[in-house]
């Protein structure tokens, strides 16, 4: 909280080098813009970055590093005997003292070597705090007279400007690559505990998944077998389900929307359609589990068919259903972009509408179509929550859409969900099988991003 | 055939002197495409006002006038390309071999491969050198076998002058020629389906000077087996290729008649400002 003050003290700080920097232009040429070499706004944003980003940016670092600095001051600070403690243990024994220290319920009467650490402990959060205002402000008003002091009418504040915001932007984009970077790896590190207690080969290709660990050793009936098989199975069932569904009926409704529709029924339906995608996954799963599934249960009986109530047909169905739209919307796209000349040309031919479709649109436009589904297929294998409340939790290890079977989402949520530890087998194997489905869809995306963006060469 | 209206290709008429059927030629060439009054309107717009002209049979005929002046419009109401537009309204009467085109029995498909045609820029379809050909034969049943196919592919390319170049990669994508030869695939997937006459819309227009003197030539070539409209905006070209020419101006078809007749000896100022590069 104290933080945020001080960050608005330097966003007010930098608002008046703002005012300062236009000032001690104009004043240059005595209010006449024509001698400046920029606009004097430039001159004033000169000065408001170099108040602002430097100190902001030592200010996320501190914040970002504060608690490991102070907690490894702390802990050298503690007697030998504690330091000497395992690492479970000086962690329960940290979170006391922090705990100590900002007034909360302790798990143990405090013994005085505790309290004297938590004291200890908020001293050196006020000094660090302390000294973080400090050079923040001191920062502040240093950018503040270095860009200040820079300013003369021929200063070239607008390339300077120019190339702080090109910085800037580089900053942003470095943000979201290094946090996939930072997922990927989480996920790598955890794959690796994982495949440290189970060989990578069982977990790839073992036909047997039973995740239920034994906690002691005469507990019964928790083998624990680790085999991906069956849930990859059920993944790629319910997916192809899902994709029968979505892309015949996604992709005649962007041929109609593309090539029949008229312009104003267009503009109605597909923002409709598109509705599709903004439903919440969750209301899908109602859908599914409530309404979808026992209708498929009772039309399997009234034909004499066995139908599970959690069948991968109905989990499927309304997957396909829920992405028709990404194979609509983006296949609509692509057609569109097919050159009215190519049309004209079937047409002047003395080719129908259909055939046109058939044998010039679509192949012309089919690279964009495959892209589209590829992608709407990783959408598919990711996809967690309708599967969750509509597929089963049990391995099966078949092809029999009537049965009920589960995904790698659907156990990656249930080995996940409760209390766990999280250095058993159990609760590691969630990560391998997040990791085995992030690069699936990996290359699924890929393939797809490449494909559209060949197909985008082509017409452009 | 037409035995009604012999055409007055020796005689120039200007659009206020209503008399056709005047025979001055000794031997004229019949009418293929007689339109009669045509109106054509955009919206609200009257984009073509009373068109009357006859294109005479195995001769090329040349529209020229400046951009927007309905040329274009007019050419692709000869094979009903209007119909695509939905705000487009075609009036009057336009008769192919004395048979109306926009009477209700006329299937406009089967007109469409009766009246081919070439766009400004080629359009050769993202297919292989050889589907582009075949692909009207096909759609229409007009070959049945590999054989008989690959015979009509090979004729029509060699009919457009393409086949010397492209008769070893005719697997090849027809994206991967020369605009000029794109241009000839076009001609070439046109006559394929064996049409009466062949519309041009400038089809040189997109091309260099080299490829444009092989296409000129091949619509010389071509005349003899097909009736040719072609759009321009060149003179040099509609005095080159065609033996009747109509000036078209803001909607109206100002004068027509024989193309040497129109560039030696207009009637009209308008004409004359045209061809003498006065506007357009």
């Amino acid at each position: 909280m104290n933080s945020l003050i001080l960050i608005a003290v330097l966003l007010v700080l930098s608002a008046i080098g703002y005012q300062m920097g236009r000032k001690r232009a104009l004043a240059g040429t005595g209010g006449q813009i024509k001698g400046l070499h920029s606009l004097p706004s430039y001159y004033g944003s000169y000065v408001a970055l170099w108040c602002a980003l430097p100190a902001l940016l030592v200010i996320a670092f501190w914040l970002a590093l504060q608690s490991g600095i102070v907690d490894s001051l702390l802990i050298s600070g503690l007697p030998a005997s504690v330091q000497a403690l395992s690492e479970g243990q000086l962690n329960l024994l940290l979170s006391d003292i922090r705990n100590l220290a900002a007034g909360d319920i302790t798990s143990k009467t405090p013994d005085p070597m505790v309290q004297a650490a938590a004291e200890r402990y908020n001293d050196l959060r006020s000094t660090g705090f302390a000294a973080m205002v400090v050079v923040g402000l001191a920062l502040g008003i240093g950018g503040l007279t270095i860009g200040w002091r820079a300013i003369n009418p021929s200063f070239r504040a607008r390339p300077r400007v120019e190339k702080i915001v090109h910085w800037v932007l580089i900053l942003a984009s470095a943000i979201a690559v290094l946090t996939t970077i930072g997922i990927v790896l989480s996920l790598l590190f955890e794959s690796i505990r994982f495949f440290n207690r189970v060989p990578p080969a069982e977990f790839l290709f073992g036909l047997n998944w039973s995740p239920q660990t034994a906690l002691r050793a005469d507990q019964v009936g928790a083998t624990g077998a680790f085999g991906a098989i069956p849930i990859f199975a059920g993944t790629f069932l319910i997916t192809i389900i899902a994709m029968l569904v979505a892309v015949p009926i996604g992709l005649f409704s962007a041929i109609y929307m593309a090539e029949y529709a008229s312009p104003r029924f267009r503009a109605i339906v597909k923002p409709i359609l598109e509705i599709l995608a903004g439903i919440p996954t969750v209301v899908y799963g109602f859908f599914a589990a409530l309404t979808i599934a026992p209708l498929f249960r009772g039309f399997g009986e009234s034909v004499g068919l066995d139908v599970a109530s959690e069948s991968a047909l109905a989990a499927g169905v309304v997957m396909g259903l829920m992405i028709i739209p990404f194979v609509s919307s983006l296949s609509d796209d692509v057609i569109n972009a097919v050159p009215q000349s190519l049309r004209d040309g079937s047409f002047a031919m003395g080719a129908t509408h259909s055939e046109t479709i058939k044998q010039v649109i679509i192949p012309a436009a089919l690279p964009g179509i495959v892209g589209s589904v590829l992608l709407a297929t990783s959408r598919a294998i990711g996809e967690t929550m309708i599967v969750v409340m509509a597929a089963g939790l049990a391995a099966n290890l078949t092809a029999n859409p009537f049965e009920a079977v589960t995904t790698v989402t659907v156990q990656i949520v249930t080995l996940l969900v409760g209390d766990q530890e999280f250095d058993s087998s159990k609760t590691l194997a969630a990560f391998a099988l997040g990791l085995v489905l992030f690069v699936i869809t990996l290359c699924l995306n890929v393939v797809a991003l490449t494909v559209v963006r060949k197909y985008r060469e082509k017409y452009d | 055939m037409p035995e009604e209206n012999t055409p007055e290709e020796m005689e120039v008429t200007v659009e206020s002197n209503e008399a056709p059927g005047a025979t001055q030629a000794p031997k004229a060439p019949p009418t293929k495409v007689n339109a009669r009054d045509v109106n054509v309107y955009y919206a609200d717009n009257h984009a073509l006002k009373d068109i009357t002209i006859e294109i005479p049979e195995n001769r090329v005929t040349s529209f020229i006038g400046p951009s927007g002046c309905g040329k274009s419009s007019f050419l692709r109401c000869i094979n009903r390309m209007n119909d695509t537009i939905d705000i487009c309204r075609v009036e009057g009467k336009i008769e192919i071999d004395s048979a109306d085109i926009y009477d209700r029995s006329i299937d406009v498909v089967q007109l469409r491969a009766k009246v081919g045609m070439v766009f400004q820029k080629p359009n050769p379809f993202p297919k292989s050198i050889y589907d582009n050909i075949a692909y009207g034969p096909r759609i229409h049943g007009m070959v049945a076998g590999k054989t008989d196919t690959d015979e009509l592919v090979e004729a029509s390319l060699k009919r457009a002058g393409l086949w010397e170049e492209v008769k070893d990669r005719l697997a090849q994508p027809g994206t991967s020629l020369s605009g000029g030869q794109q241009q000839r695939l076009c001609i070439a997937r046109a006559i394929a389906v064996s049409p009466q006459v062949i519309l041009m819309d400038e089809p040189c227009s997109a091309l260099d000077p080299i490829a444009t003197a092989r296409i000129e030539e091949l619509i010389d070539e071509l005349r003899q087996n097909f009736t040719i409209v072609i759009v321009t905006h060149s003179m040099q070209q509609a005095a080159r290729v065609s033996q009747k020419t109509a000036f078209f101006h803001l909607g109206e078809l100002v004068e027509q008649g024989n193309t040497e007749l129109i560039f030696t000896n207009p009637v009209d100022k308008r004409t004359q400002d045209y061809i003498t590069g006065r506007f357009g």
